[in-house]
């Protein structure tokens, strides 16, 4: 039974980390129509940037910060100058440039850190005042950082004019655009955000899968898996598709199937969400009359 | 009274297709000024023109300052508002939510907060379904609503397109009531493109009929009301 809870609650953490990853692909895919597949490898980038700082040096919650802020004006700065051109262009085209963002950050993080596996520390270490029987300090620790991500995210877009202007851009731009907001600077902050929750996942990630160019490739279908299962277009339905995706592939990995299948939960996940239920879980209907 | 907008050898296209052709027409300061016409005169593109929300070409001066070539969001920052065709709702958000996105890109909170609370007496309606999704008002409440997100910006010109469009007779009556007064108390300027002519050339000052992208008729309203050819011909009624 115990180990059974432990099961559970190690799900959770690393369904925290699903959700996020889940909410970046949800932000780019409300704003845009477009699912970003190369966010995983933008997230290990930064995860490799947060590295190199705390290797010259830094300490760990100045380089946690400040590769939130590298990432957030990195991605910004992607959708204006890579994406801005091609916003206008069909779909595929979108694919295929999310596609060589993938391969390019993929090479240039083996080439510039190398592919030898690196261990990210932790700033929740063993025997932290934090540990209790069922977690382990990190596992709290993945948890707390990630609502915290969360609650800043969601006051951002409920509580201040430009988390509206940008909901109101994502829902129906041209008349974002007759009020003034500016639609397309509103589609790079939300690169920008997008960017920044999955860095603080890669952060939280390294320590348990460590940090390698690849990190992420298994992760992003769980992302993937989470976002559909609570329904794309709903940030809080990635946030709990995330946990439900975390405990079942823990408990499935654990008790049904094995490690080394666990990575198909994911792949079954996505196949029975988009026969069964599209929308997802929570996917919202619009109300409107006519 | 200077004019406040002034529009010379105005052209659109979408693609390749030509919409208008030439289009002079102006509109002086604290006046109504209506463009009539049939379906797929141009109306629409007009308006769409004058906000740079389709390729233009010709001369827009808004009080002496060009916006063809501005973007969108340039010339709304101008204080020129629009209640677009199909009025624009933000269906998800709350009433209120609609409400502040007008005035987004004021940076007077004690005003926008004024603001609201004069389009909620204006349209009591509003203020009982505020936090309410804009998307389940009826026809007539979203019209309301996009005249009062319209208004929130403290625009100096308002272009409305067919805010009768759709509406029961009675609160079509209403809504151009109430625009009257704005353009009388607070001195609004507008530029009003409808179908209903009856109801436009009551309201405006001056009108000019469309046709097929080219301008076939203007002059003050009264004479276009009395005029029985033109009637005949053109408004067919």
């Amino acid at each position: 039974m115990e180990a059974f809870l432990h099961q559970i609650f190690a799900g959770i953490a690393t369904g925290g980390i699903y959700a996020s990853v889940a909410l970046a692909l949800v932000m780019i895919y409300q704003s845009t129509h477009h699912i970003n597949f190369a966010q995983g490898e933008m997230a290990m980038f930064s995860t490799f940037i947060a590295w190199w700082l705390i290797q010259v040096g830094m300490p760990y919650w100045v380089a946690f910060f400040l590769t939130i802020g590298i990432s957030f004006v990195g991605g910004l700065v992607i959708q204006r100058t890579i994406l801005k051109p091609v916003e206008k262009a069909p779909v595929l085209t979108n694919v295929i440039v999310f596609i060589g963002l993938l391969v390019i950050f993929n090479s240039v993080a083996g080439w510039v850190f190398d592919h030898t596996i690196k261990p990210f520390p932790t700033p929740f270490p063993k025997g932290s005042f934090i540990e209790s029987k069922y977690f382990s300090a990190h596992e709290i620790g993945t948890i707390v950082v990630m609502l915290c991500v969360l609650a800043v995210l969601f006051s951002f877009l409920r509580f201040t004019p430009v988390g509206l202007a940008m909901r109101a851009a994502a829902q129906n731009p041209e008349s974002a655009r007759l009020v003034g907001i500016r639609v397309s600077w509103m589609l790079g902050i939300g690169w920008g955000l997008a960017a920044a929750i999955g860095a603080v996942a890669g952060m939280m990630i390294a320590p348990i899968v460590f940090l390698e160019p690849n990190m992420f490739s298994g992760i992003l279908l769980y992302g993937f898996a989470a976002a559909l299962l609570g329904g794309i277009d709903n940030p809080w339905g990635a946030v709990i598709g995330g946990f439900i995706v975390g405990v079942l592939e823990n408990i499935l990995g654990a008790y049904v199937i094995g490690t080394e299948l666990k990575l198909s939960v994911a792949l079954v996940l996505i196949v029975v969400t988009l026969t069964l239920k599209p929308n997802g879980l929570f996917g919202k209907a619009v109300v409107t009359r006519v | 009274m200077p004019d406040l907008l002034e529009v010379k050898g105005l052209t659109a296209s979408y693609g390749a297709t030509q919409v208008l052709f030439d289009i002079d027409f102006r509109l002086a300061q604290g006046e109504i000024t209506a463009i009539l016409g049939a379906n797929g005169a141009g109306k629409t593109t007009t308006l769409r023109a004058i906000c740079q929300a389709v390729k233009t070409g010709g001369s827009v001066l808004f009080d002496g300052q060009q916006l063809v070539g501005k973007s969108t969001e340039s010339v709304v920052r101008l204080g020129v508002a629009q209640v677009p065709d199909g009025r624009g709702t933000f269906t998800a958000l709350s009433v209120e939510d609609n409400l502040k996105l007008g005035a987004y890109v004021r940076k007077d909170r004690a005003g926008i907060a004024q603001d609201i609370e004069k389009a909620y007496t204006r349209f009591p309606r509003l203020k009982e379904r505020r936090n309410q999704q804009a998307g389940t008002l009826s026809g007539g409440e979203q019209q309301m609503l996009a005249i009062s997100r319209a208004l929130m910006l403290r625009p100096r010109l308002l272009l409305l397109d067919e805010p009768s469009f759709g509406l029961a007779p009675l609160i079509v009556a209403e809504i151009f009531r109430i625009m009257r007064r704005i353009n009388e108390e607070e001195k609004v300027s507008m530029l009003l493109v409808e179908q209903n002519a009856n109801i436009a050339l009551d309201v405006a000052h001056h009108a000019y009929l469309l046709e097929t992208g080219r301008i076939a008729v203007s002059g003050p309203s009264a004479q276009i009301k009395n005029d029985e050819t033109i009637r005949r011909v053109y408004l067919g009624y």
